[in-house]
């Protein structure tokens, strides 16, 4: 199956390479490489030589896995028992299903034309066993239709390539003069056995045979997707508050929680409004947690920005973000745990001020104060490592530097007096200038260095003034001078 | 002239001045561009790398600016609140005095709100007393009316220690300190000058003809609060 999304023309030669032991390898090829001799594990370089023109992109296994693992699911729309069949490949166990969609032949081309509106195209087949299908949907004709009184016949034909082997069996296989499957059904199973007795599955050609032929079970195992959990109240008439339906919803929603061994970071409130409308609340949490009496200390001051309309007659609380949570037995000296008491406090304060007004500030690597923190949501994980600052700073800093008037003695030099919030202040020691330079890369051009001085008034406040620019630099007329924090 | 160490102690009665348990003090700045308040309450907070829960109204912020990490030092985290009015500061103060592995709660309040009444600081004086965690209250503009907390400051800056290697900079920080009520210990003033390399804070009288009295608080020289 290929991606055809935004597929560059057919006529054009196009691979897929992925990382090989020697340099790119060939993942996969379109039909224009493959009719110019490119065969998929061979070196990206030596396809090169054999097709000048080729043109090379890099293979995303990774995320053409995740999009099949989500076609799995996508294809419950036909048959309700799915898998991922390797990394080209789905199983769709059909028994049963294709009846409702008028008969075989027609649910694979229904299949088909749902599968090319989504821009992929497919090889489809139906047979009695795994191996089959696999075989006759690479192998075998276009849409083939194979029972099972026929499927020694159907599948003889086909190259030993159809088995499933790894590529050095197949070779042996060929060396052996055997080039069909029905050429290996043909070989006394004894001597087979003889051969491969103790090989593994991939390189056994007569367990592959089993499986193909039915004898040896090979089931579907489908994936589950992960339950909702998801509780409900159902009231008999409408209300206008759910606050104290809250606690049993909490309380049952976390005896679920327990019994999964999960937590959640998220919880959503949904209430259905009498009118057919609905509303929501969310709450988010730092630490996966089960606790009925913190979940619903969350909701406590939120619950007035719902709209009940005319009355709700169903709530249903639901968890996300679900994780593992291990049970852990609380401190026998009557002690708390620390962690946890700090979690359920930002959670507290995220949940009431929202999730910008709590944070937790962290330093970056910058020479420009503003910039050299930053400020984290504080529900986010912390960095490990923070640069430490290379001179001393202020341990208050303005959040926009306030002009000030100065006088000075030496334009270049320090402020001799200033006037700030319409109060002078002459400056009695100082310390400086400290230049910042701004950062090319990010600032626009124009903008003007910074002298930082460390300056003590008269009653000896210790401030941090800074002057924009220099007298000579052409960018802009006088420098101007700001505060921009204060020293303790 | 007198001179006191005060030391870190982590519980029971400390012998000096306004160093008691941990309960909440109330600072009271005169001027907003004054960060003198604050060096004495970060030096005075317990060491360890427990968080320090800092809790901002809007008018605070936006006159004296905001706590920077790179002046505090990184080894100490911070949760910042910034919040809007007096109210939600007091209320996020009293939920964080809730929680023990704080290693601190500041709240800075701008003016004289109707909420931060009696009622209100003795709540946050008896809560921080009981998870053993300190408060310090930061109030600027604001009119010393009555209130429950332990012990009341008035910290303003003082010219500070000469610089050992440059005469023209300034040096360690000083700190005009008054302890104007308090309940464990005899209010006096002081000069607190802060050794940053051995997070220490020294008193040293203010008037230096009057020996500094060591007293415990014991009966006779509690003052009124």
């Amino acid at each position: 199956m290929e991606r055809q999304g935004n597929a560059p023309p057919d006529d054009i030669p196009l691979v897929l390479a992925r990382d090989g032991q020697h340099g790119p390898v060939v993942h996969a090829a379109n039909r224009a490489a493959r009719l110019a001799g490119i065969m998929a594990g061979s070196r990206v370089v030596d396809m090169r030589a054999l097709c000048p023109d080729l043109q090379v992109a890099y293979a995303d296994q990774a995320g053409d896995r995740a999009a099949l693992d989500r076609l799995v699911l996508w294809a419950r729309r036909w048959c309700p028992w799915n898998v991922r069949d390797g990394d080209d490949g789905l199983i769709l166990d059909t028994t049963g299903s294709d009846h409702l969609l008028g008969g075989e032949a027609a649910m694979l081309v229904e299949m088909e034309t749902q599968l090319s509106l989504l821009g992929l195209t497919s090889r489809l087949a139906v047979a009695p066993t795994w191996g089959a299908a696999w075989a006759l949907a690479r192998h075998g004709p276009v849409r083939a239709i194979c029972g099972a009184e026929d499927m020694v016949v159907k599948l003889g034909a086909l190259p030993v390539t159809g088995l499933r082997l790894d590529p050095a069996t197949v070779l042996l296989l060929r060396r052996l003069g055997l080039k069909t499957i029905g050429a290996v059904m043909d070989v006394p199973r004894l001597s087979l056995t003889r051969r491969f007795a103790k090989a593994a599955l991939p390189t056994n050609p007569l367990l592959r045979l089993d499986q193909a032929l039915g004898k040896l079970a090979e089931p579907v195992s489908s994936v589950d997707p992960a339950p909702r959990l998801i509780v409900q109240s159902r009231l008999a008439e409408p209300i206008f508050d759910p606050t104290p339906y809250l606690p049993a919803l909490c309380a049952d929603l976390c005896d679920q929680l327990q019994q999964a061994g999960q937590g959640c970071r998220r919880l959503h409130l949904t209430i259905y409004r009498t009118d057919g409308d609905i509303s929501h609340l969310s709450v988010a949490m730092s630490a996966l947690s089960r606790d009925p009496v913190h979940l619903n200390g969350l909701f406590r001051d939120k619950l007035d920005r719902i709209n009940p309309g005319y009355g709700f007659d169903l709530i249903a609380l639901e968890a996300a973000d679900l994780g593992a949570v291990k049970t852990v037995q609380s401190n026998l000296d009557g002690g708390s745990d620390d962690d946890l008491e700090l979690a359920h406090l930002l959670d507290r304060l995220a949940a009431r001020f929202g999730d910008r007004a709590v944070t937790r500030p962290v330093l970056r690597a910058s020479h420009i104060p503003e910039r050299a923190e930053m400020r984290l949501p504080v529900l986010a994980d912390a960095p490990a490592l923070m640069p430490v600052p290379a001179s001393e700073r202020p341990i208050r800093l303005l959040d926009q530097p306030e002009e000030v008037r100065v006088l000075y003695a030496v334009p270049e030099g320090p402020p001799a007096q200033f006037v700030w919030r319409r109060q002078t202040h002459r400056v009695t020691r100082y310390a400086g200038p400290e230049r910042i330079a701004p950062e090319w890369w990010r600032d626009r051009p124009g903008t003007r260095l910074r002298d930082y001085f460390k300056v003590e008034d008269q009653i000896g406040r210790r401030l941090w003034l800074y002057r924009e620019g220099l007298h000579s630099d052409g960018r802009g007329g006088d420098p101007r001078w700001f505060v921009h924090g204060m020293f303790a | 002239m007198a001179l006191l160490h005060m030391q870190k102690t982590l519980q029971g009665f400390p012998p000096q001045p306004g160093l008691s348990r941990f309960t909440l003090s109330e600072v009271f700045v005169e001027t907003a561009a004054d960060a003198a308040a604050l060096g004495f309450a970060l030096a005075r907070l317990p060491r360890g790398q427990r968080p320090v829960l800092w809790v901002q109204d809007r008018v605070s912020r936006k006159e004296s600016g905001y706590p920077s990490l790179a002046g505090i030092g990184p080894l100490r985290p911070i949760i910042m609140v910034n919040v809007t009015r007096a109210a939600d500061v007091l209320w996020t103060m009293e939920d964080g005095l809730r929680c023990r592995s704080l290693g601190g709660v500041i709240g800075e309040i701008w003016g004289d709100p109707a909420v931060l009444d009696f009622t209100a600081t003795k709540r946050l004086a008896l809560r921080s007393e009981a998870a053993g965690v300190p408060c310090w209250l930061i109030r600027r503009l604001a009119h010393p009316n009555l209130s429950a907390a332990r012990d009341r400051w008035r910290i303003g800056a003082r010219p500070s220690a000469p610089h050992p290697h440059d005469s023209q900079s300034p040096g360690a920080p000083r700190w005009a300190v008054e302890l104007f009520r308090s309940r464990h210990a005899k209010p006096g003033q002081w000069v607190a000058s802060y050794d940053r390399a051995a997070d220490r804070v020294d008193l040293v009288a203010a008037v230096s003809d009057r020996t500094l009295d060591a007293g415990d608080g014991a009966a006779g020289q509690r003052a009124a609060g």
